[in-house]
């Protein structure tokens, strides 16, 4: 019997849909959602059953922004590799990196040994990046709503810390700032004002969203009750970071797993509480987005302080000084996870101590957990209200197809 | 020249300037829509086109003629044309029956700043604003397009719905007038007499029945930008898709036209009996009917204000507000005014009509709305 090869005409790469008329109830149709959309953020593509206006199933299709990272990572050396975690999260590149880098002293046992100013760096930066990345969210998140004067509001305060970032690594948002073993430089002349200075306004531009966005009754109808995960579903799906938290627990990887200077630091994990509608539904997990802005602002505020008083610049001080020239950890397996914006990003990272280069990096990132649960919300829900379901879960295309 | 000659002439100039009006305040809409949005956003708005970027519209309409044409294969090419010139169309013929001024004497010629006094005034408004709808769904329907269709429908049923809170929301206002005809209607309106404070309940769902008519936010849900990418006009290019930004610009202009004659006294200003008397009929009348383009453009700057505030609403909930808040309400309203009426103390029972459904809206809220934002 001759092996069945299937020609080229046989399918059309633009059109794997899982669905097709044939098995469709004559009311229902198909309607491709992305990957030209404007409110799948990015490079989603959705297939949407629809029977009307009511969506009746949902397939994610995913892959237009695969960038091979996973392949890429295993032919290059591990501090080469830090320039494309960036590219994962490219919201919060400095958050990847810090989990990446992490990871890495974990395994050249480095862990802990570092100077208190370079953890505090870190510490400041991630948390600088977490609120622009929340920015992002709560800003894109309005607009899916139809509210866009919020979202060049947030965009306008974000560029602020963009530009305070770009100052110290050179970049806008792929920074390559974390090192292994260190940082890129020690913080400007100056840094630390600027940001002592920046934190008031933030504060700001957080209370006005609140009232322009949160305390609206149109946006409060359009997302209370809508899209409710609950607690045990979010859990069996994977999900983490403020998808997790909106469903009420307070699971936060800076208090549970207290990596880096995160136990030094005062702040409280928000969770979801239902103050307009159930518990885990999207008005929760936008707001613990808005509340987790403020307490990164006050992590920034201890960090200046420590960065300014107990730890502060001194001319000994050299932030390269304990960068490894050659990184060749021993034959291992290890898992490294951190708290990212958008919830946990993990990598697993097999070396056989022979090569500088990992065997095998995986990744397990947190937008591609939360895509996952989108079917299982969306079925049975408006066509608005999936795009309000899409917005609330705040998916990274990039770290969803790597 | 014959009598009738000259004021057919006059009519014939005035339907011209009505129409220069309206196209020109469209035009400035657009430029004022993005300066207004980028004064709320924190920009700077146009500003390369001429001082203060005041040649965008010029540069936008050239912008929009100089774009592909295009019509998708699988369009019914006759539709697709026809759905825009509808929406045109049926948006300019409205302004015809709205009177622009009282009678003035120019050149000789004694005539009303009117395009027509029909006595079916308002109705004619009415009956040409839903034709308006057609041109949305044809457009809609006829791209072959599954958002475009989910547009077409959405306009569809909206308008449906909207027009009846709107057309019951008017008929208070004939109770006081007694007369269909737009001119009456100002008329009985003049000295101060304005029917926003007999008719605040009146208003305020009239207003919200035009956001919807308009399709403005936070009732865009016809060309819903985040679901349905374009809605209607989503396989629209070039002028075709000019002409349906354009009449909606022009019906906004001509709904804040209709709330002015309606509610806020037409071309009726404060001091009108002075000026008429220190300077004649004419100029005053001239003046009105620059205080009635006022009052639109104000309404104009109303629909911008809210679209750049305020998110938008889901279908069903769209829905649910017109059956279910808006027609009951502008019943209740109907039902005020005609106690009022037959009390013969109007003002009061729509003041008191107004105070209590406010009084009762606060009890609804405190009984169902027990949990608070912190």
């Amino acid at each position: 019997m001759s092996q069945h090869i299937p020609s080229i005409s046989n399918f059309s790469l633009s059109d794997p849909n899982k669905y097709s008329v044939e098995n469709l109830r004559s009311e229902e149709m198909i309607i491709s959602l992305g990957p030209q959309h404007p409110s799948t953020h990015g490079v989603l593509r959705l297939e949407v059953v629809s029977d009307g206006e009511v969506v009746v199933d949902v397939v994610p299709h995913l892959g237009f922004l695969h960038r091979c990272f996973e392949k890429h990572a295993e032919s290059l050396p591990f501090n080469q590799i830090i320039p494309y975690v960036d590219r994962l999260d490219y919201l919060a590149s400095m958050n990847c990196e810090h989990a990446y880098v992490m990871g890495v002293e974990k395994m050249l046992n480095l862990e802990g040994k570092l100077p208190k100013r370079i953890e505090y760096i870190r510490v400041l930066v991630a948390e600088l990046n977490r609120i622009a990345s929340h920015f992002v969210a709560i800003g894109t998140y309005g607009m899916d709503i139809g509210a866009y004067t919020p979202f060049l509001w947030l965009m306008r305060d974000r560029e602020h810390i963009q530009r305070l970032l770009e100052w110290l690594s050179g970049a806008r948002m792929l920074y390559n700032y974390i090192w292994v073993g260190g940082l890129f430089y020690d913080l400007p002349e100056g840094f630390e004002q600027k940001v002592a200075e920046l934190v008031p306004l933030i504060k700001t531009t957080i209370k006005e969203v609140k009232t322009l966005v949160e305390e609206n009754a149109i946006f409060i109808k359009r997302t209370a009750n809508i899209g409710v995960l609950d607690r045990d579903l979010a859990i069996s799906y994977g999900c983490t970071g403020p998808v997790l938290r909106g469903s009420g627990l307070a699971f936060d990887l800076r208090k549970v797993d207290a990596y880096s200077v995160y136990p030094e630091l005062e702040f409280i994990v928000p969770t979801g509480k239902g103050l307009v509608g159930t518990v885990g539904d999207c008005w929760d997990r936008n707001h613990v987005r808005v509340l987790e802005c403020e307490e990164s602002l006050g992590i920034i505020e201890q960090c200046i302080d420590k960065l300014l008083g107990e730890h502060k610049r001194t001319p000994e001080f050299k932030p390269q000084e304990m960068v490894p020239k050659k990184i060749r950890p021993a034959a291992m397996d290890m898992y490294v996870r951190a708290e990212n914006p958008k919830g946990e990003l993990g990598f697993f990272i097999r070396t056989d101590g022979r090569s500088d280069i990992p065997q095998r990096l995986k990744v397990r990132a947190c937008s591609f957990h939360h895509l996952s649960v989108l079917p299982t919300l969306s079925r049975g829900a408006y066509l608005a209200d999936l795009v309000a379901i899409v917005g609330s879960l705040d998916l990274v295309m990039g770290e969803v197809d790597r | 020249m014959e009598p009738t000659n000259t004021l057919f002439m006059a009519k014939a100039v005035i339907i011209l300037v009505v129409f220069a009006i309206t196209l020109g305040v469209a035009a400035y809409s657009t430029y004022f829509e993005r300066k207004i949005a980028a004064f709320m956003q924190d920009r700077v708005g146009p500003d390369r086109a001429g001082p203060f970027g005041i040649l965008q519209p010029l540069a936008d309409a050239v912008k929009m003629f100089m774009k592909e044409d295009f019509i998708p294969s699988h369009a019914n090419k006759w539709l697709f044309i026809m759905g825009p010139c509808l929406s045109m169309l049926t948006a300019l013929m409205t302004s015809a029956v709205i009177p622009f001024g009282d009678t003035v004497t120019v050149a000789g010629v004694t005539f009303d700043l009117q395009g027509i006094d029909v006595n079916i005034g308002i109705l004619w408004v009415f009956g040409i604003v839903s034709l308006g709808v057609y041109g949305i769904l044809i457009g809609g329907w006829a791209s072959n397009n599954k958002y475009a269709l989910l547009g077409g429908i959405r306009a569809a049923s909206q308008n449906i719905s909207y027009e009846l809170a709107m057309g019951l929301s008017i008929i208070a206002i004939l109770m006081f007038s007694g007369s269909l005809s737009t001119k009456t209607i100002v008329e009985a309106q003049q000295n101060g007499h304005w029917n926003i404070f007999y008719q605040p309940l009146g208003f305020i769902i009239f207003i919200v029945c035009a956001f919807a008519e308009c399709n403005r936010t936070p009732f865009d849900l016809p060309e819903c930008e985040t679901e349905l990418i374009g809605g209607y006009h989503t396989e629209y290019s070039s002028m075709k898709l000019g002409f349906y930004l354009f009449a909606e610009y022009i019906n906004m202009f001509i709904s804040g036209a209709v709330m002015a004659t309606l509610f806020f006294g037409g071309y009726d200003y404060p001091g009108y009996e002075f000026v008429a008397n220190k300077l004649g009929e004419t100029p005053a009348a001239f003046i009105g009917a620059g205080a009635l383009i006022g009052k639109a453009l104000f309404f104009v700057f109303v629909f911008m204000w809210v679209r750049w505030t305020l998110p938008r609403f889901r279908y069903d909930q769209l829905m649910n507000l017109g059956w279910t808040g808006l027609i009951p309400l502008s019943i209740y309203n109907v039902l005020v005014t005609g106690i009022g009426i037959l009390s013969g103390q109007p003002i009061i029972a729509g003041i008191a009509g107004f105070v209590l459904l406010i009084l009762g809206l606060i009890i609804y809220d405190q009984l169902t709305v027990k949990k608070k934002i912190a």
